[in-house]
């Protein structure tokens, strides 16, 4: 609990966690009312189409966590804080955890934000949160974020520098998963296992695709699992990234 | 009490510290000497649990510092002063350090107090001077009130008054008994900081001793007489078998101590017009001592006179 503190201490006292947690929240939110602000009758606001800034969101949640652990390498804190708190894995694990707990908050404050705000300029349509579907297209971006910051995390404990984490994160969230689908034959067979096209999955669940309009909602994945089996899945990927860091993070010299 | 036994650290093919034991008393100013570049600071960071000795072990009251329970109250270290984020202001760098070894947060204010920063507690870090930085990271090395501390290159870049505040900070940490190890490039600097010497070049032991015997032992002591009578003043002390160097109108003998000379002048009958003791200086005797283990010359250097010497770095 102490180093949770320590950890909370040091993530308010610097301002970029500040700027990234309004921005996540300004872009979902605002796409959100973009998205309310456009349906008609033909394409109605629905749930899902609510969330459809969910994705910018979690670039902006990784920077975030990125930056949350490249800028105590950059200013050399890191060094500081395994003098305070030598049992490195630790304060690590510790700093992770503060990240994601505010990453799922953020996630849980820009869908439903995203949802009222629905809800707020289109009072008519039908945003009611029935099925489990529509429980995980909002409720579950917190989710989603939480696992997101902890693989950020990792990978920035492993690259160190901030703009070479951030450009890996966006790099791989924004092309690398969507162009291996155009490799030959196998192509999509990788990217159905791909960890972020699990965490879609997961969103947007199992509708039927041929009834759906494109504009209800973000992109469908094409993931190899159910959406539950798909969280873990993504959860376990996060869990793979962080080992390796620690690992590394031990072995190295600060 | 510090102890490092067999310290040795490996950079691919370079050897950065080599088989380097020695142990640093309590109640002292301990100096550790060196050129730029000869493992000092990596000396440090192995003792510090930061870097992974290679080989060997370094321990602190007897034990590795990753196995210290909550470790600032034992060990208080500024390694680099800039190891602050530059948008937290100084109070809260010290909070979460003293909450990460459950140091009351009444602690915080104490030290501020202590290196005199509490006007400027609340400021954001990175506007801070260096003279401020450096007394904020002194601050935080001194937050779990420990035994030991370490400081690496404390004075560099400091004004003089800087310089002055943290000589005498040093000694007063020293006299209320705590082990105070602090590195150094300047051997005129250490020669007022510090009581003992751990003198390293090249990564290995060069000497441990006290900085008096250091200077003692590394200075030659020689003796300058001027006479208008040089010649049979030379062959008087020629017969004795002590070493004799000319400068000009003057000799300068070594193995000889005035009242000897002065004595021996008078028996000769020789008419002295000076007859002084030189002392060398202690810049010398550490350019004798590590002279060939400098590890960067530079081209236009006069042998044993490596320029490097004279810049700050880490």
């Amino acid at each position: 609990m102490t180093l949770l503190a320590v950890e909370r201490m040091k993530l308010f006292s610097t301002r970029s966690p500040w700027w990234c947690s309004l921005i996540a929240l300004a872009l979902t939110v605002g796409f959100g009312a973009l998205m309310a602000g456009t349906a008609n009758t033909e394409t109605p606001l629905t749930v899902a189409a609510t969330q459809f800034g969910y994705t910018f969101g979690l670039v902006v949640i990784m920077v975030m966590a990125a930056l949350a652990i490249t800028t105590e390498y950059r200013f050399g804190t890191i060094r500081a804080t395994f003098l305070a708190v030598p049992n490195r894995g630790k304060a690590l694990l510790a700093k992770t955890a503060v990240v994601a707990i505010l990453a799922g908050v953020l996630g849980e404050l820009a869908a439903f934000g995203s949802w009222g705000i629905g809800k707020l300029i289109k009072p008519a349509s039908d945003l009611a949160l029935n099925t489990p579907y529509e429980w995980r297209a909002v409720a579950g971006v917190g989710l989603v974020y939480a696992v997101a910051a902890v693989i950020a995390v990792a990978v920035g404990v492993l690259v160190r520098h901030s703009a070479g984490a951030i450009a890996l994160l966006l790099v791989y969230v924004q092309l690398v998963e969507n162009l291996v689908s155009l490799i030959p034959r196998i192509g999509n067979d990788i990217h159905r296992w791909m960890p972020f096209t699990m965490s879609a999955k997961f969103i947007t669940g199992d509708p039927d695709v041929t009834l759906r309009n494109i504009n209800e909602g973000p992109p469908l994945a094409d993931a190899g699992l159910s959406p539950w089996p798909a969280l873990l899945y993504f959860a376990g990927f996060a869990v793979v990234m962080m080992v390796i860091a620690l690992a590394v993070a031990n072995r190295r010299d600060a | 009490m510090i102890e490092a036994v067999g310290l040795t650290k490996r950079y691919g093919k370079t050897l950065a510290v080599d088989n380097l034991s020695f142990s640093v008393p309590s109640g002292r100013v301990t100096g550790f000497l060196g050129p730029n570049g000869a493992g000092k600071s990596t000396t440090m960071r192995m003792i510090l649990g930061l870097d992974t000795p290679t080989g060997g072990t370094a321990l602190i009251d007897g034990k590795r510092y990753r196995d210290l329970q909550q470790p600032l109250r034992t060990v208080g270290a500024l390694l680099d002063a800039k190891w602050v984020h530059p948008n937290r202001s100084a109070r809260a760098h010290l909070q979460w350090l003293a909450r990460s070894n459950r140091l009351p947060a009444k602690r915080v204010d104490e030290v501020l107090e202590i290196v005199g920063l509490t006007s400027v507690a609340g400021k954001r870090a990175g506007g801070f001077s260096l003279g401020m930085s450096q007394r904020l990271g002194i601050a935080a090395a001194l937050l779990g009130d420990p035994q030991v501390l370490l400081f690496d290159e404390p004075v560099n870049g400091l004004d003089p008054e800087g310089i002055l505040w943290i000589r005498k900070f040093m000694h007063r940490l020293a006299e209320e008994g705590r082990t105070v190890f602090v590195s150094s490039h300047l051997l005129s600097e250490m020669a007022l900081t510090a009581q003992e010497l751990v003198v390293i070049g090249r990564g290995k032991l060069i000497s441990q001793s006290s900085t008096e015997d250091f200077v003692t032992q590394a200075t030659e002591n020689t003796v300058r007489v001027r006479s208008p009578q040089l010649a049979p003043l030379r062959s008087a002390l020629g017969k004795l078998g002590v070493s004799i160097r000319d400068e000009g109108e003057a000799l300068v003998v070594s193995g000889m101590d005035c009242a000897d000379i002065g004595e021996l002048a008078a028996r000769e009958g020789v008419v002295l017009h000076e007859l002084s003791p030189q002392r060398g200086s202690l810049e010398e005797a550490f350019m004798q001592l590590t002279g060939d283990s400098v590890e960067y010359h530079t081209e236009i250097a006069e042998p044993g006179v490596p320029a490097t010497l004279t810049t700050a770095g880490k």
